[in-house]
Protein backbone atom coordinates (compact mmCIF):
# COMPACT_ATOMS: atom_id res chain seq x y z
CA UNK A 1 0.00 0.00 0.00
CA UNK A 2 2.79 2.41 0.91
CA UNK A 3 4.31 2.14 -2.52
CA UNK A 4 1.14 2.84 -4.45
CA UNK A 5 1.61 5.91 -6.62
CA UNK A 6 -0.75 7.81 -8.83
CA UNK A 7 -0.10 10.15 -11.70
CA UNK A 8 -0.96 13.80 -11.39
CA UNK A 9 -1.05 16.02 -14.44
CA UNK A 10 -1.85 19.54 -13.36
CA UNK A 11 -1.56 23.08 -14.63
CA UNK A 12 -0.14 25.49 -12.07
CA UNK A 13 0.11 29.17 -13.01
CA UNK A 14 -0.24 28.10 -16.64
CA UNK A 15 2.63 25.60 -16.51
CA UNK A 16 1.92 21.91 -16.98
CA UNK A 17 3.45 19.51 -14.46
CA UNK A 18 3.37 15.73 -14.34
CA UNK A 19 4.39 13.84 -11.21
CA UNK A 20 3.98 10.43 -9.59
CA UNK A 21 2.76 10.87 -6.02
CA UNK A 22 1.56 8.91 -3.02
CA UNK A 23 -2.23 9.23 -2.67
CA UNK A 24 -1.86 10.65 0.83
CA UNK A 25 0.28 13.60 -0.31
CA UNK A 26 -1.58 16.80 0.50
CA UNK A 27 -1.98 19.32 -2.31
CA UNK A 28 -0.21 21.94 -0.15
CA UNK A 29 2.86 19.69 0.22
CA UNK A 30 2.73 18.79 -3.46
CA UNK A 31 2.86 22.46 -4.43
CA UNK A 32 5.70 23.25 -2.04
CA UNK A 33 7.85 20.12 -2.12
CA UNK A 34 7.22 18.57 -5.53
CA UNK A 35 6.75 21.73 -7.57
CA UNK A 36 9.06 23.86 -5.40
CA UNK A 37 6.55 26.71 -5.29
CA UNK A 38 7.08 27.78 -1.69
CA UNK A 39 4.91 30.89 -1.92
CA UNK A 40 1.95 28.83 -0.72
CA UNK A 41 2.35 28.66 3.05
CA UNK A 42 1.30 25.91 5.43
CA UNK A 43 0.01 26.91 8.84
CA UNK A 44 -2.39 24.66 10.69
CA UNK A 45 -2.89 21.76 8.25
CA UNK A 46 -6.46 21.28 9.36
CA UNK A 47 -8.35 23.94 7.49
CA UNK A 48 -8.47 26.72 10.06
CA UNK A 49 -5.78 29.28 9.21
CA UNK A 50 -6.19 29.78 5.45
CA UNK A 51 -2.46 30.30 4.81
CA UNK A 52 -2.45 27.52 2.18
CA UNK A 53 -5.30 28.99 0.11
CA UNK A 54 -4.83 28.56 -3.66
CA UNK A 55 -7.19 28.93 -6.59
CA UNK A 56 -8.47 25.53 -7.72
CA UNK A 57 -10.28 25.92 -11.04
CA UNK A 58 -10.42 29.66 -10.23
CA UNK A 59 -12.06 29.22 -6.79
CA UNK A 60 -10.15 29.67 -3.52
CA UNK A 61 -9.70 26.43 -1.58
CA UNK A 62 -7.57 25.23 1.31
CA UNK A 63 -4.82 23.16 -0.29
CA UNK A 64 -4.17 21.31 3.00
CA UNK A 65 -7.67 19.80 2.76
CA UNK A 66 -7.17 18.19 -0.64
CA UNK A 67 -4.95 15.45 -1.90
CA UNK A 68 -2.57 16.14 -4.76
CA UNK A 69 -4.14 13.20 -6.58
CA UNK A 70 -7.42 15.12 -6.69
CA UNK A 71 -5.81 17.90 -8.70
CA UNK A 72 -5.25 15.59 -11.66
CA UNK A 73 -6.62 17.35 -14.75
CA UNK A 74 -7.33 20.62 -12.92
CA UNK A 75 -5.94 24.15 -12.96
CA UNK A 76 -4.30 25.74 -9.97
CA UNK A 77 -3.08 29.26 -9.39
CA UNK A 78 -0.73 30.10 -6.54
CA UNK A 79 0.59 33.44 -5.32
CA UNK A 80 3.51 33.08 -7.76
CA UNK A 81 0.99 33.44 -10.58
CA UNK A 82 -0.38 36.82 -9.50
CA UNK A 83 2.24 39.30 -10.62
CA UNK A 84 2.09 40.19 -14.32
CA UNK A 85 5.89 40.38 -14.65
CA UNK A 86 9.00 39.78 -12.60
CA UNK A 87 9.37 43.48 -11.87
CA UNK A 88 5.68 44.32 -11.38
CA UNK A 89 3.16 43.41 -8.72
CA UNK A 90 -0.54 42.63 -8.99
CA UNK A 91 -2.62 45.74 -8.09
CA UNK A 92 -3.75 44.06 -4.87
CA UNK A 93 -0.15 43.28 -3.97
CA UNK A 94 0.71 46.93 -4.63
CA UNK A 95 -2.13 48.01 -2.35
CA UNK A 96 -1.07 45.58 0.41
CA UNK A 97 2.43 47.05 0.18
CA UNK A 98 1.22 50.65 0.25
CA UNK A 99 -1.30 50.15 3.10
CA UNK A 100 1.01 48.01 5.28
CA UNK A 101 -1.34 45.05 4.83
CA UNK A 102 1.32 42.66 6.07
CA UNK A 103 4.03 42.46 8.66
CA UNK A 104 5.52 38.97 8.92
CA UNK A 105 3.83 37.99 5.65
CA UNK A 106 3.04 34.41 6.59
CA UNK A 107 -0.70 34.72 5.96
CA UNK A 108 -0.33 37.01 2.96
CA UNK A 109 -0.33 34.47 0.10
CA UNK A 110 -3.56 32.94 1.41
CA UNK A 111 -5.13 36.36 1.94
CA UNK A 112 -4.19 37.43 -1.60
CA UNK A 113 -5.57 34.31 -3.25
CA UNK A 114 -8.79 34.62 -1.26
CA UNK A 115 -9.21 38.27 -2.13
CA UNK A 116 -8.42 38.17 -5.84
CA UNK A 117 -11.31 35.72 -6.30
CA UNK A 118 -13.55 37.74 -3.99
CA UNK A 119 -12.87 40.98 -5.88
CA UNK A 120 -13.70 39.32 -9.17
CA UNK A 121 -17.20 38.56 -7.81
CA UNK A 122 -17.49 41.79 -5.81
CA UNK A 123 -15.60 44.59 -7.54
CA UNK A 124 -16.99 47.30 -5.21
CA UNK A 125 -17.10 45.70 -1.76
CA UNK A 126 -17.81 47.49 1.50
CA UNK A 127 -15.80 46.93 4.64
CA UNK A 128 -18.19 44.35 6.13
CA UNK A 129 -18.05 42.28 2.95
CA UNK A 130 -14.25 42.39 2.95
CA UNK A 131 -14.11 41.24 6.56
CA UNK A 132 -16.51 38.38 5.80
CA UNK A 133 -14.40 37.41 2.77
CA UNK A 134 -11.24 37.04 4.86
CA UNK A 135 -12.99 35.45 7.85
CA UNK A 136 -11.27 32.18 6.97
CA UNK A 137 -7.76 33.64 6.99
CA UNK A 138 -5.92 34.18 10.26
CA UNK A 139 -3.49 37.09 10.56
CA UNK A 140 -1.75 37.68 13.89
CA UNK A 141 0.17 40.84 12.89
CA UNK A 142 -2.16 43.39 11.39
CA UNK A 143 -5.38 43.06 13.33
CA UNK A 144 -6.86 42.95 9.80
CA UNK A 145 -7.43 46.72 9.63
CA UNK A 146 -4.55 47.36 7.24
CA UNK A 147 -5.63 44.45 5.06
CA UNK A 148 -9.11 45.95 4.82
CA UNK A 149 -7.51 49.33 4.08
CA UNK A 150 -5.46 47.73 1.29
CA UNK A 151 -8.54 46.24 -0.35
CA UNK A 152 -10.41 49.53 -0.12
CA UNK A 153 -7.41 51.27 -1.68
CA UNK A 154 -7.19 48.72 -4.49
CA UNK A 155 -10.82 49.25 -5.51
CA UNK A 156 -10.93 53.03 -4.99
CA UNK B 1 -0.21 16.27 10.63
CA UNK B 2 0.04 14.00 7.59
CA UNK B 3 -2.56 11.37 6.80
CA UNK B 4 -1.76 7.68 7.18
CA UNK B 5 -1.34 5.78 3.89
CA UNK B 6 -4.49 4.64 2.12
CA UNK B 7 -5.53 3.12 -1.16
CA UNK B 8 -7.07 5.74 -3.45
CA UNK B 9 -9.91 4.79 -5.78
CA UNK B 10 -11.23 7.35 -8.23
CA UNK B 11 -14.89 6.63 -8.91
CA UNK B 12 -16.19 7.80 -12.28
CA UNK B 13 -19.77 6.66 -11.78
CA UNK B 14 -22.16 5.99 -8.90
CA UNK B 15 -22.05 2.28 -9.79
CA UNK B 16 -18.24 2.20 -9.55
CA UNK B 17 -18.34 3.98 -6.20
CA UNK B 18 -20.98 1.65 -4.80
CA UNK B 19 -19.15 -1.45 -6.01
CA UNK B 20 -16.00 -0.24 -4.24
CA UNK B 21 -17.97 0.50 -1.06
CA UNK B 22 -19.62 -2.93 -1.18
CA UNK B 23 -16.16 -4.50 -1.46
CA UNK B 24 -14.48 -2.50 1.31
CA UNK B 25 -17.38 -1.77 3.71
CA UNK B 26 -16.30 0.07 6.87
CA UNK B 27 -12.67 0.02 5.69
CA UNK B 28 -13.58 2.30 2.81
CA UNK B 29 -14.66 5.91 3.15
CA UNK B 30 -16.24 8.10 0.51
CA UNK B 31 -14.33 11.33 -0.12
CA UNK B 32 -16.80 14.12 -0.91
CA UNK B 33 -15.69 17.73 -0.26
CA UNK B 34 -13.22 16.50 2.33
CA UNK B 35 -13.61 19.54 4.56
CA UNK B 36 -14.30 17.41 7.65
CA UNK B 37 -12.74 14.10 6.61
CA UNK B 38 -9.34 15.42 5.51
CA UNK B 39 -8.67 17.39 8.73
CA UNK B 40 -9.61 14.24 10.69
CA UNK B 41 -7.20 12.25 8.49
CA UNK B 42 -4.46 14.87 8.94
CA UNK B 43 -4.82 14.44 12.71
CA UNK B 44 -4.97 10.65 12.16
CA UNK B 45 -8.24 10.57 14.07
CA UNK B 46 -9.51 8.69 11.03
CA UNK B 47 -7.37 6.26 9.05
CA UNK B 48 -9.43 4.70 6.28
CA UNK B 49 -7.70 1.88 4.44
CA UNK B 50 -9.43 2.89 1.22
CA UNK B 51 -10.62 6.29 0.04
CA UNK B 52 -13.25 6.35 -2.71
CA UNK B 53 -13.19 9.76 -4.37
CA UNK B 54 -16.66 10.85 -5.51
CA UNK B 55 -15.57 14.20 -6.94
CA UNK B 56 -15.37 13.11 -10.59
CA UNK B 57 -19.00 11.86 -10.58
CA UNK B 58 -20.86 14.72 -12.25
CA UNK B 59 -24.27 12.98 -11.96
CA UNK B 60 -24.05 13.34 -8.17
CA UNK B 61 -24.07 17.15 -8.37
CA UNK B 62 -26.87 19.45 -9.37
CA UNK B 63 -30.18 20.97 -8.32
CA UNK B 64 -33.49 20.31 -10.04
CA UNK B 65 -37.14 20.90 -9.24
CA UNK B 66 -39.84 18.37 -10.03
CA UNK B 67 -43.34 17.86 -8.56
CA UNK B 68 -42.88 20.47 -5.84
CA UNK B 69 -39.62 18.98 -4.61
CA UNK B 70 -36.07 20.30 -4.94
CA UNK B 71 -33.75 17.43 -5.56
CA UNK B 72 -30.16 18.24 -4.66
CA UNK B 73 -27.38 15.88 -5.64
CA UNK B 74 -25.19 14.84 -2.72
CA UNK B 75 -22.02 16.28 -4.30
CA UNK B 76 -23.55 19.72 -4.81
CA UNK B 77 -21.15 22.16 -3.19
CA UNK B 78 -22.22 24.79 -0.65
CA UNK B 79 -21.10 27.48 -3.04
CA UNK B 80 -23.40 26.19 -5.79
CA UNK B 81 -26.34 26.14 -3.36
CA UNK B 82 -25.47 29.63 -2.13
CA UNK B 83 -25.55 31.02 -5.67
CA UNK B 84 -28.43 29.01 -7.10
CA UNK B 85 -31.44 31.02 -8.28
CA UNK B 86 -33.91 28.13 -7.85
CA UNK B 87 -32.82 27.60 -4.25
CA UNK B 88 -33.22 31.34 -3.55
CA UNK B 89 -36.69 31.35 -5.09
CA UNK B 90 -37.99 28.12 -3.57
CA UNK B 91 -36.04 27.53 -0.36
CA UNK B 92 -34.46 30.84 0.69
CA UNK B 93 -33.79 29.36 4.14
CA UNK B 94 -30.77 27.67 2.57
CA UNK B 95 -29.57 30.84 0.86
CA UNK B 96 -29.94 32.82 4.08
CA UNK B 97 -28.06 30.23 6.14
CA UNK B 98 -25.14 29.39 3.87
CA UNK B 99 -23.05 32.51 4.48
CA UNK B 100 -23.07 31.51 8.17
CA UNK B 101 -21.47 28.17 7.37
CA UNK B 102 -17.67 28.11 7.64
CA UNK B 103 -15.66 30.29 5.24
CA UNK B 104 -15.59 30.92 1.47
CA UNK B 105 -12.71 28.48 0.89
CA UNK B 106 -14.58 25.72 2.75
CA UNK B 107 -17.85 26.45 0.94
CA UNK B 108 -16.07 26.11 -2.42
CA UNK B 109 -15.29 22.46 -1.61
CA UNK B 110 -17.78 21.27 0.99
CA UNK B 111 -20.83 19.37 -0.24
CA UNK B 112 -24.32 19.03 1.18
CA UNK B 113 -24.16 15.24 1.07
CA UNK B 114 -20.78 15.08 2.77
CA UNK B 115 -22.02 17.43 5.45
CA UNK B 116 -25.20 15.46 6.16
CA UNK B 117 -23.46 12.07 6.10
CA UNK B 118 -20.88 13.43 8.56
CA UNK B 119 -23.76 14.30 10.93
CA UNK B 120 -21.90 16.77 13.10
CA UNK B 121 -24.45 17.85 15.72
CA UNK B 122 -23.10 21.43 15.68
CA UNK B 123 -23.45 21.71 11.91
CA UNK B 124 -26.14 23.88 10.36
CA UNK B 125 -27.36 21.86 7.38
CA UNK B 126 -28.68 18.87 9.34
CA UNK B 127 -30.95 21.23 11.31
CA UNK B 128 -32.01 23.00 8.12
CA UNK B 129 -32.85 19.75 6.32
CA UNK B 130 -34.73 18.63 9.44
CA UNK B 131 -36.72 21.88 9.54
CA UNK B 132 -37.57 21.55 5.86
CA UNK B 133 -38.84 17.99 6.29
CA UNK B 134 -36.17 16.63 3.97
CA UNK B 135 -35.84 13.09 2.69
CA UNK B 136 -32.47 11.49 2.02
CA UNK B 137 -31.87 9.02 -0.78
CA UNK B 138 -29.55 6.17 0.16
CA UNK B 139 -28.12 3.87 -2.48
CA UNK B 140 -26.13 0.68 -2.30
CA UNK B 141 -24.99 -1.61 -5.09
CA UNK B 142 -28.16 -3.67 -4.66
CA UNK B 143 -30.81 -1.37 -3.20
CA UNK B 144 -32.15 2.15 -2.97
CA UNK B 145 -34.27 3.68 -0.22
CA UNK B 146 -35.51 6.95 1.20
CA UNK B 147 -34.83 7.97 4.78
CA UNK B 148 -36.66 10.83 6.46
CA UNK B 149 -34.37 13.45 7.99
CA UNK B 150 -36.03 12.70 11.33
CA UNK B 151 -34.72 9.12 11.12
CA UNK B 152 -31.41 9.79 9.36
CA UNK B 153 -29.51 11.44 12.22
CA UNK B 154 -28.98 8.76 14.86
CA UNK B 155 -26.41 10.46 17.08
CA UNK B 156 -23.21 12.47 17.01
CA UNK B 157 -21.40 11.65 13.75
CA UNK B 158 -23.76 8.70 13.28
CA UNK B 159 -26.42 8.23 10.61
CA UNK B 160 -28.82 5.52 9.54
CA UNK B 161 -26.65 4.75 6.48
CA UNK B 162 -25.44 1.16 6.26
CA UNK B 163 -21.79 0.33 5.57
CA UNK B 164 -22.48 -0.31 1.89
CA UNK B 165 -24.71 2.75 1.35
CA UNK B 166 -24.08 6.18 -0.11
CA UNK B 167 -26.19 9.27 0.47
CA UNK B 168 -26.92 10.10 -3.17
CA UNK B 169 -29.43 12.97 -3.05
CA UNK B 170 -31.47 15.16 -0.76
CA UNK B 171 -35.13 15.89 -1.49
CA UNK B 172 -36.63 19.01 0.00
CA UNK B 173 -40.33 19.80 -0.48
CA UNK B 174 -40.91 23.36 -1.65
CA UNK B 175 -42.85 25.29 0.98
CA UNK B 176 -46.42 26.43 0.25
CA UNK B 177 -47.23 30.08 -0.45
CA UNK B 178 -47.24 32.42 2.57
CA UNK B 179 -44.40 30.50 4.18
CA UNK B 180 -41.47 32.25 5.81
CA UNK B 181 -38.18 30.93 7.11
CA UNK B 182 -35.21 32.12 9.10
CA UNK B 183 -31.89 30.75 10.23
CA UNK B 184 -30.04 32.29 13.16
CA UNK B 185 -27.01 31.16 15.07
CA UNK B 186 -24.61 32.38 17.69
CA UNK B 187 -20.97 31.48 17.24
CA UNK B 188 -17.83 32.81 18.88
CA UNK B 189 -16.33 33.97 15.59
CA UNK B 190 -17.75 34.21 12.11
CA UNK B 191 -17.65 30.80 10.46
CA UNK B 192 -17.15 28.84 13.68
CA UNK B 193 -19.50 26.06 14.64
CA UNK B 194 -22.56 27.45 16.40
CA UNK B 195 -22.94 27.46 20.17
CA UNK B 196 -26.63 27.35 19.26
CA UNK B 197 -28.54 27.73 16.02
CA UNK B 198 -32.15 27.52 14.91
CA UNK B 199 -33.94 26.98 11.60
CA UNK B 200 -37.52 28.22 11.75
CA UNK B 201 -40.33 27.63 9.24
CA UNK B 202 -43.85 29.06 9.49
CA UNK B 203 -46.77 28.90 7.06
CA UNK B 204 -49.72 31.27 7.38
CA UNK B 205 -53.17 31.10 5.81
CA UNK B 206 -55.05 33.99 4.20
CA UNK B 207 -56.33 35.06 7.64
CA UNK B 208 -52.75 35.17 8.99
CA UNK B 209 -53.36 32.10 11.16
CA UNK B 210 -50.34 29.81 11.46
CA UNK B 211 -51.05 26.55 9.63
CA UNK B 212 -47.64 24.92 9.97
CA UNK B 213 -44.46 25.53 11.92
CA UNK B 214 -41.18 23.75 12.39
CA UNK B 215 -38.22 24.54 14.63
CA UNK B 216 -34.94 22.64 14.37
CA UNK B 217 -31.74 23.32 16.29
CA UNK B 218 -28.03 22.74 15.80
CA UNK B 219 -25.40 22.61 18.52
CA UNK B 220 -27.99 21.79 21.18
CA UNK B 221 -27.93 18.00 21.34
CA UNK B 222 -26.20 14.95 19.88
CA UNK B 223 -28.16 15.42 16.64
CA UNK B 224 -30.41 18.09 15.12
CA UNK B 225 -33.24 18.59 17.59
CA UNK B 226 -36.78 19.27 16.41
CA UNK B 227 -38.82 21.12 19.05
CA UNK B 228 -42.14 19.51 18.20
CA UNK B 229 -44.18 20.87 21.11
CA UNK B 230 -42.85 24.38 20.52
CA UNK B 231 -43.77 24.23 16.84
CA UNK B 232 -47.21 22.74 17.62
CA UNK B 233 -47.93 25.58 20.04
CA UNK B 234 -47.86 28.02 17.13
CA UNK B 235 -50.31 26.16 14.89
CA UNK B 236 -53.80 27.67 14.87
CA UNK B 237 -52.48 30.86 16.45
CA UNK B 238 -52.31 34.39 15.17
CA UNK B 239 -48.56 34.87 15.55
CA UNK B 240 -47.56 37.47 18.13
CA UNK B 241 -44.74 38.17 20.55
CA UNK B 242 -46.65 36.20 23.20
CA UNK B 243 -46.86 33.18 20.88
CA UNK B 244 -43.14 33.46 20.11
CA UNK B 245 -42.30 33.64 23.82
CA UNK B 246 -44.35 30.53 24.58
CA UNK B 247 -42.70 28.64 21.72
CA UNK B 248 -39.29 29.78 22.95
CA UNK B 249 -40.06 28.49 26.44
CA UNK B 250 -41.11 25.09 25.06
CA UNK B 251 -38.06 24.97 22.80
CA UNK B 252 -35.79 25.49 25.81
CA UNK B 253 -37.31 22.34 27.30
CA UNK B 254 -36.80 20.38 24.08
CA UNK B 255 -33.12 21.07 23.50
CA UNK B 256 -30.42 19.04 25.16
CA UNK B 257 -27.27 21.17 25.25
CA UNK B 258 -24.03 19.46 26.25
CA UNK B 259 -22.19 22.55 27.50
CA UNK B 260 -18.52 23.21 26.83
CA UNK B 261 -15.64 25.38 27.96
CA UNK B 262 -17.06 28.12 25.72
CA UNK B 263 -20.70 27.98 26.77
CA UNK B 264 -22.43 26.43 29.76
CA UNK B 265 -25.57 24.36 29.31
CA UNK B 266 -27.55 27.18 30.89
CA UNK B 267 -26.17 29.74 28.46
CA UNK B 268 -26.89 27.48 25.49
CA UNK B 269 -30.44 27.02 26.72
CA UNK B 270 -30.77 30.78 27.09
CA UNK B 271 -29.54 31.20 23.51
CA UNK B 272 -32.12 28.66 22.32
CA UNK B 273 -34.87 30.85 23.72
CA UNK B 274 -33.54 34.15 22.38
CA UNK B 275 -32.78 32.74 18.93
CA UNK B 276 -36.19 31.05 18.73
CA UNK B 277 -38.03 34.33 19.38
CA UNK B 278 -35.92 36.25 16.89
CA UNK B 279 -36.11 33.56 14.20
CA UNK B 280 -39.90 33.27 14.55
CA UNK B 281 -40.26 37.04 14.30
CA UNK B 282 -38.23 37.11 11.07
CA UNK B 283 -39.87 34.01 9.60
CA UNK B 284 -43.33 35.41 10.28
CA UNK B 285 -42.39 38.74 8.72
CA UNK B 286 -41.14 36.90 5.64
CA UNK B 287 -44.30 34.77 5.48
CA UNK B 288 -46.31 37.99 5.33
CA UNK B 289 -44.09 39.93 2.94
CA UNK B 290 -41.94 37.41 1.07
CA UNK B 291 -38.42 36.04 1.47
Amino acid sequence: MDTERCTVVVSVNGVRYEREVEPRLLLSDFIRHELRLAGTHVGCEHGVCGACTVLFDAEPVRSCLMFAAQANGHEIMTVEGLAPAADRLHPLQEAMHAAHGLQCGYCTPGILMTLVAFLKDNPRPDEAQIRAAISGNLCRCTGYQHIVDAVMRSVA
Amino acid sequence: MKPAPFRYIVAHSIEEALAAKAEHGEEGRFLAGGQSLVPAMNFRLVQPAVLIDLNPISELAGIERADGVLRIGAMTRYRALERDAIVWRDLPLITHALPEIAHPQIRNRGTIGGNLANADPASELPAIVRALGGRLRARSAISERTIKAADFFVGALTTALAADEMLSAIELPVLPARSGTAFLEMSRRRGDFALAGVAAVVTLDAEEICRNARLAYCGLGDRPIHATAAAQSLIGERLSEAAFAEAARLAQDAVDPQGSVHASKGYQRHLAGVLTRRALRTATERARHGH
